[in-house]
């Protein structure tokens, strides 16, 4: 469930931020504790501590004394916005290496992206 | 704050045989650390020098700030569970007993819980119980003395996976719920890696790591693809282990890697491939001794 290479603290933020980003976490709902998620995923409480801490200092996450840690007001807007400005870094940049090494150009790379979004029932271009 | 466990330049010569050599480690307070390293590396005779059934050679060791040689204060605050642990002629309940009359934190409850779950038999003499069996009691007086400082020194000879990760588990529960100081020392590195915050590293003897396992996660890497871009793009890295076969290198580099080197690696069509904590242990033991800086730079 977990893999190496990637601090766990990282891996638990990234793992809650992608249900908030998915609205498995509702705005207001309430993430499981540290001990929780230590139990769960058979890690240090501290680790998990640390991966929510990572979360509420981005605003994502706010902590209501002595009940836990909530979902914050905005955060799914939030974190969809964040990884919008990240889409080409993540997913085209490795794509166009791909294609350069195939010595596929840019063209038929457009042709391909069109392709696919019509045969997903995506809009044609 | 003051470590639980300090030691300075501790070491310890059986003969001509050096068993720990210049040992300086802080083990802190409320921390799980691991005590890692091979069959032999010296993890139990620091953890009998600790608790003072063994002597230092030379250096100094501090336990909650006191010398624990014919210490009560210190004595009562510890647990030791040693790999195949000797006890008295006794039955379990008896043992039992006579921990919760040592410990004075002793919880009955949980005791009784760990009796359930490990299946052992209260009524039958110590003696007569398997290998499992008394590693599972040693285990159950372990955690339920729920002492300051537990010392857990590869307690599991004869517990097979199943009943390994019921230790693990409770373990991590009663830790969870009564944070206190764990010392765990273990050759099983992978199944206990996530369970650890810090981690010390031991291999003939000395310190060959002393950081924290977030730190040490991601801090080597296996690089792999053509020979000459993996030599090129490990240029200038600390190489760990190097094999070859015809035109393929797979090099292991102590290194962190960030963005910018994954992109390279990926611009160069070469794997990327993170070292576990235990291949961790492999290559460091195999390689001499590199200093903690060093290693998890």
């Amino acid at each position: 469930m977990l893999d190496e290479g990637t601090p766990l603290f990282v891996q638990i933020a990234e793992q809650i931020a992608d249900d908030i980003a998915e609205g498995n976490l509702a705005e207001g709902e309430r993430v499981p504790s540290t001990n929780e998620l230590a139990a769960f995923y058979r890690i240090n409480p501290a680790t998990a501590a640390k991966g929510i801490n990572v979360l509420a200092d981005e605003g994502l996450l706010e902590k209501r004394r002595g009940i836990g840690m909530f979902v914050a007001g905005g955060a799914r807007q939030k974190l969809l916005a964040d990884r919008r400005r990240r889409f080409a870094e993540q997913y085209l940049d490795p794509m166009l290496i791909e294609a350069r090494r195939l010595g596929i150009d840019d063209e038929t790379l457009i042709s391909l992206i069109r392709g696919n979004g019509h045969r997903n029932g995506g809009p044609a271009a | 704050m003051t470590p639980t466990i300090s030691t300075t330049g501790l070491t310890r010569r059986y003969g001509d045989h050096l068993a720990l050599g210049d040992v300086s480690v802080d083990i802190r307070e409320g921390k799980i650390t691991g005590l890692l390293g091979r069959n032999g590396a010296g993890k139990s005779t620091f953890l009998r020098i600790v608790t003072a059934q063994e002597f230092a050679s030379t250096g100094s060791v501090r336990v909650f700030g006191e010398n624990p040689v014919e210490n009560e204060r210190v004595l009562q605050r510890l647990v030791l569970v040693r790999e195949d642990q000797q006890f008295p002629d006794f039955k379990v309940r008896h043992a039992l007993s006579a921990a919760s009359w040592f410990y004075p934190n002793w919880d009955a409850e949980l005791a009784d819980t760990l009796l359930r779950d490990f299946d052992l038999p209260t009524k039958r003499p110590i003696k007569k119980l398997s290998r499992g069996m008394r590693s599972a009691l040693s285990i159950t007086i372990g955690l339920a003395a729920r002492a300051e400082l537990t010392l857990l020194d590869e307690p599991y000879a004869g517990l097979d996976a199943v009943a390994r990760q019921l230790f693990y588990d409770r373990l991590l529960d009663d830790y969870s719920a009564h944070p206190r100081t764990v010392l765990l020392s273990t050759h099983l590195i992978d199944e206990v890696a996530d369970l650890l915050e810090h981690v010390v590293m031991i291999d003939k003897g000395r310190v060959v790591l002393d950081a924290p396992a977030d730190e040490l996660r991601g801090s080597a890497a296996t690089v792999s693809g053509p020979a000459t871009a993996v030599e090129s793009f490990v240029a200038g890295r600390r190489v760990l282990h190097r094999r070859k076969i015809g035109s393929r290198a797979s090099v292991t580099v102590a290194d962190a890697l960030d963005a910018a080197a994954k992109a390279r690696a990926q611009a160069l069509h070469l794997k990327l491939e993170p070292l576990s904590l235990q291949q961790l242990m492999v290559h460091t033991s195999n390689t001499g001794h590199p200093t903690a800086e060093e290693a998890s730079a």
